[in-house]
This record gives structure tokens, C-alpha cells and sequence, in this order.
């Protein structure tokens, strides 16, 4: 007699990335943060209404990886492009995926004016204090003391300033209905930055405004550090920084945690 | 009992739709032409001397359910259009030169992502802040690209109200068959004139050509990208072959230039926009003296009527140049031109805008060949 077999699918590739390789170096948090954007947008249906627009830094081949649509803008502008979309195709879902030297650097006046005007946009912002892809320079974000090979002797404020904390600034925006910091460097912190990435996709459905989610994200290769190592200084000295948690929610959800 | 309280006074809309030949400013001529060629988004931030055209649209585009942004700046501008492009809508933004100087970047990445999208340059005065005077000293700019890489963007010249209407249908029917942006490149004086127009109707904006790269969600279809970022120097090379491909075409297609009186002249002026309206003005007085001049006007900058001026120089002796910079279409006519008909330059920078008597005295001046005013060019 044919013994019947019943398999349940317990875990798989989300739709929402394409079965391809990434170039992100080991132990990278760029791969944890798309997995869950896609499995967000798988959950909540909506790849196939999604446009997305990655930034110019490490996550600019990110087109190659999601499987939605996706529009290149340049150095800074990814939320000034989501705006133009986002205003012709209400009905469409629209997200930016930025680093800190996109989004807080040189992009800032367009972040912040995003924010400010409330658009629909849901943006994800990856933090990890260094210029990944063009090779470990100074970031706006990058920590007092932390070198980078244009602060070769460390962060000094008075020579480079303070790291920025651009979630702050935002929060001040009327338009921004919903900013929370996360890490990606603990079970706990990644099942927390998924509910995040979840609750920001529901202010753009829910059209109360401008939500960001900021991802506290190992950046080994350029902090010269191994991915445990890399790890274990997020959790221990970038937090430090950039504390973790709600930093602005307007949205008047109720929040089960 | 209190009295009520005096209203606040109502703001008269800048719109007017008209539906017959009326008298209107430049800068809202655009705006009008605009949205009733299907314009549905527009962004832009402020600078003289072309603000009327986004107080305009900022009430119009609301009446047509379309969107109107005032940026943060025009870089933030011209990027809100390369996502609303992306998006498949018909977009556009305007400025004066400094601040197209800011949206080449933008310019260069639509050139490169190939979106099509329509830029209003009405020019003034530079480098730098320079003055809010005509100007036409962003011509290399306009016609060499402008921003970084390897590529042109078409030019349109009008010279007049009804030729802004004209042109920005044109305009957004060039960008959407060649998927790229287009310039519509006025001066200062273009932007604030007023003169009597005929509007066509509205297009139809659901029988325009279907475009079947727009993003809008992968619902049926594979999800698409839209970048220019190509790391492999092989399939870089093979876009920017395929960009030059389009620019052959563009080059062979959409030459566009007005003569004037030329069948009989003996020396021809070259200008376009409003120098090329002065420079009419000098030509009927003069042949009302009996000379035979006669006008080529370049609509199209680039692609510049580069065979029909060269076809000209072969006719006439003399080619006299005017232009309200210190010669930059001059480089173009020289290309055209070569050594089969003398050259003569005329060139006022800064904003000032001259009579048609002292432009016929320099047309008089290259007629004589006596360099008293402006310059022989010596190819």
C-alpha cells in the first residue's frame, strides 16, 4: 500500500526577492533587510502594486534582487522620485531604500521635505555609520571615534561634526506619522524590525502620511571587523548612538507589543 | 449686534481657459499648452524671471486633476518628474538658468534611464546668479547635453506666444516617441510677453500612444526596472550606442527652421527666439531700403537645420549671427557654414535687448564688410 506523505512548506523564498545571488559582503544587513521588506510585501499583498526606488550606495543593484518594480534615482533623490510616482499612482504602493550617505547626506533636503509634505511613502533607512560600497569613508551617521578612510584618526566632532541623527529630525515633521529605530543584529531585534516595516506599510495604506523604518545594519567588511564582531558593536556601541525603539508614532494603531 | 467680520479679499484665480484667440503671457501660455497636451504633473521651484508659469499651473493643474509640486529646490524638482515619468505620466518643470544649471543631473539620468519629460529654460543672465535679463547664454548647455555621459537632448527655439503652444505639444509628443527629455529653450522676454494665441483642444489623454515600459506594478507581467547604472563595460557600450542610435534619428527626423525672404537675399542673419524676432524687424526695414537680406531661423537647436543652413551658405556671400550671448549658435553656424559664405558675429550679453534699428546697423555693417560692428569670424 502507498504510504501517503503530507509536506507543509514551513519556510521559502519570499516572491517579493528573485531567486539571484546578492553582492552584499558576509554578514552584511543588507540581505536580512530586503528579506523582510519582501516578506512584508508578500503578507500584506502588495508586490504586485509596489514601485520601488533603491539609492545609490551599496543596495543600487537592489532592482537585480526585488522582484517588483523598482526606478533608479539619483545620489540622494530616491524620495523626490517616489514623490513624482507616488502622486501620479495613489493607488499604487511606493517605498525608497536608502543608506545614511543617501538619505542622510546628500539626499537630506529631500528627506526631510518628503516627510514634511506627508507623502504616502513608506521609506526603509539603512544606518551602518560608513560609505559601504564607495570603500569605508565618513558617513553623516558615522560614530565619534569610529574610523573611516576619511577620518583616518577617528570621528573628532570638531574636525567632522556629530553624527547625525536624521530619524530625530524627521520626527519633528508633522507630516511623519511613524519613525522607529531597529537593529538586525538579534532574533529578537529582526522579528521587531519586520513588525516595524509591517506598521509603516500600513500608514501608506491607511494614507496617514510619511513612515520610516531605521535599520541599524554590520557593515563588517568596511568596519573591519568580523560579522560576530560587527554584530556584537551594534548591539553594544552603535545603540549607544542611535537608541532603539518608537521614536515618533502618530498613528494612533494599538500597539500589542 | 457685532457687525460680521470683513472677509478675507478672494484671490482672483490666474486661470483662464480660453477657448478663442486671446492675448496672454508667455509663462502661462506654456502652463495652458501644457495641460492640454496631456501635462498632468508638473514641479518646480521659484525663479524669475518665469514664475508666472508655476503660479499658473499651481491653480490649473488642480482644475485639471492633475498635480502641481512647488519643490524644495529644482533638483528635488526635476527628480519629482523623473518619478512621475517613470510612472508614465506626461511631466514637466521649468526654471531660469542657474537653476536648470541644478536639474542637469537629473536631465542626464532621464537622458540615460531614457524617460521622456519636458524642461522650460525661459534664460537670463550669467554666470553665476548673473541678472533676470534675456539671455541666451545657456545655449551650449541646452544643445551638448548639459549634464554628465554621452548625450543631447532635443531643443526647441520658439519665438513667439504661438509658437510656445506649438512647441510645448511638440515638445511632450518628442519626448514621449523618443523617450527622452526635451528642452524648451526661451529667454526672459519669452517668458513675459504677451501676444494673441490660439489653443488646440485638449488631448485625449487615454488615446495617447500606449507606453509600455511605465512602472506601475508587476500585476500579470514580469516587475520592470528602469535605470542607467550599467556596471558591465560591454552593456554600457552597447547603450550608448543604442542612445546614439536614437540621436541619428532625431538628427535625421526632427530638424526644424524658418526662412525668411531668402530666395533673393544676398546676406542672411541667423538668430533664433526672440534675437530672431528682432532680427526680422531689422530685415523688413532694411529691405523696405532695398537690400536683400533675408532670415534663417533655427527651430530646432538641436538637432541643428545644420544641411539647410549649409544649403543656404552655398547661395548667399554673407551670414551675419545674432545672438544674446558672445557666440555659442556662432560654433553651430561655423560647423554649417564653413568657408562658403563670409561670417559675421553680433553678440549682446547681459540682458541687453536691442533695437531692430541698431541690429540693421550691424546687418549693414557685415553687408560692407567693415567689422564696425560686431566681428568677422575667420573660419
Amino acid at each position: 500500500m502507498k504510504e501517503e506523505v503530507a509536506y507543509q512548506k514551513v519556510f521559502g523564498r519570499p516572491e517579493s526577492l528573485k531567486p539571484a545571488p546578492t553582492h552584499y559582503c558576509p554578514g552584511c544587513g543588507h540581505s536580512i533587510a530586503h528579506r523582510l521588506v519582501a516578506e512584508c510585501l508578500d503578507e500584506m499583498g502588495l508586490r504586485e502594486i509596489t514601485i520601488g526606488v533603491p539609492p545609490v550606495g551599496c543596495a543600487v543593484l537592489a532592482y537585480n534582487y526585488f522582484n517588483f518594480d523598482m526606478v533608479e534615482a539619483p545620489h540622494g533623490r530616491a524620495l523626490a522620485v517616489a514623490t513624482g510616482i507616488k502622486r501620479v499612482k495613489p493607488d499604487r504602493f511606493v517605498i525608497s531604500y536608502q543608506g545614511d550617505g543617501d538619505l542622510a547626506a546628500i539626499g537630506t533636503a529631500e528627506t526631510i521635505h518628503c516627510a514634511n509634505r506627508g507623502e504616502e511613502i513608506s521609506a526603509i533607512f539603512i544606518n551602518n555609520a560608513i560609505y559601504g560600497m564607495t570603500g569605508g569613508q565618513m558617513a553623516p551617521t558615522t560614530l565619534l571615534g569610529q574610523e573611516a578612510t576619511t577620518a583616518p584618526m577617528g570621528r573628532d566632532a570638531k574636525l567632522h561634526g556629530h553624527p547625525i541623527d536624521i530619524s530625530r529630525m524627521l520626527a519633528i515633521c508633522d507630516g511623519a506619522v511613524y519613525i522607529e529605530r531597529c537593529t538586525l543584529t538579534s532574533i529578537k531585534q529582526i522579528r521587531q524590525a519586520k513588525k516595524a516595516i509591517r506598521k509603516s506599510f500600513q500608514c501608506q495604506l491607511d494614507h496617514l502620511g510619511f513612515s520610516l523604518v531605521e535599520l541599524l545594519s554590520p557593515c563588517p567588511t568596511n568596519w573591519k571587523l568580523s560579522p560576530k564582531e560587527a554584530f556584537a558593536w551594534v548591539n553594544e556601541v552603535m545603540t549607544k548612538t542611535y537608541p532603539i525603539g518608537v521614536i515618533k508614532d502618530t498613528t494612533g494603531y494599538e500597539d500589542k507589543r | 449686534m457685532p457687525s460680521a467680520l470683513p472677509s478675507a479679499p478672494k484671490l482672483q484665480s490666474r486661470c483662464t481657459v480660453p477657448s478663442e484667440k486671446m492675448l496672454m503671457r508667455g509663462s502661462h501660455v506654456v502652463g495652458e499648452a501644457a495641460v492640454r497636451a496631456g501635462c498632468r504633473f508638473y514641479a518646480g521651484y521659484p525663479i524669475t524671471p518665469q514664475n508666472e508659469l508655476p503660479e499658473y499651473l499651481s491653480a490649473r493643474m488642480v482644475e485639471v486633476g492633475g498635480t502641481f509640486i512647488q519643490g524644495e529646490s529644482e533638483i528635488a524638482s526635476i527628480n519629482m518628474v523623473l518619478g512621475a515619468s517613470a510612472a508614465g505620466a506626461r511631466a514637466m518643470t521649468s526654471s531660469s538658468s542657474p537653476g536648470i544649471a541644478l536639474k542637469q543631473e537629473g536631465i542626464s539620468y532621464l537622458a540615460g534611464q531614457e524617460l521622456p519629460a519636458v524642461v522650460v529654460n525661459m534664460m537670463r543672465g550669467g554666470p553665476g546668479l548673473g541678472n533676470i535679463a534675456p539671455s541666451g547664454a545657456d545655449y551650449f548647455q541646452a544643445t551638448r547635453g548639459g549634464g554628465n555621459g554621452d548625450y543631447r537632448t532635443p531643443v526647441l527655439a520658439p519665438a513667439g506666444c504661438q509658437e510656445l503652444v506649438d512647441m510645448t505639444f511638440l515638445a511632450f509628443d518628442l519626448g514621449d516617441k523618443y523617450r527622452t527629455p526635451v528642452m524648451i529653450l526661451g529667454d526672459g522676454l519669452m517668458g513675459q510677453v504677451m501676444e494673441p494665441v490660439v489653443f488646440p483642444d485638449f488631448l485625449d489623454l487615454n488615446a495617447l500612444p500606449e507606453k509600455e515600459w511605465v512602472l506601475d506594478g508587476c500585476k500579470g507581467r514580469e516587475p520592470r526596472a528602469i535605470y542607467s547604472m550599467i556596471l558591465n563595460v560591454n552593456l554600457m557600450h552597447q547603450h550608448n550606442l543604442h542612445l546614439q542610435e536614437k540621436c541619428d534619428l532625431i538628427t535625421a527626423q526632427e530638424q526644424r527652421w524658418e526662412t525668411v525672404q531668402t530666395d533673393d537675399a544676398e546676406i542672411v542673419v541667423v538668430a533664433y527666439g526672440t534675437a530672431a524676432r528682432i532680427a526680422e524687424s531689422a530685415m523688413e526695414e532694411l529691405r523696405g531700403e532695398g537690400m536683400p537680406v533675408g532670415l534663417f531661423r533655427p527651430i530646432t537647436l538641436w538637432p541643428y537645420p545644420t544641411p539647410a543652413l549649409r544649403g543656404m551658405a552655398e547661395r548667399v556671400k554673407k551670414i551675419a549671427v545674432f545672438e544674446f550671448c558672445l557666440g555659442q549658435m556662432l560654433e553651430d553656424v561655423i560647423l554649417s557654414v564653413g568657408n562658403r559664405a563670409e561670417i559675421y558675429f553680433y553678440g549682446l550679453p547681459g540682458g541687453i535687448v536691442p533695437t531692430p534699428a541698431e541690429v540693421g546697423e550691424f546687418i549693414k555693417s557685415a553687408a560692407r564688410g567693415d567689422g564696425k560692428i560686431g566681428r568677422r569670424i575667420e573660419v
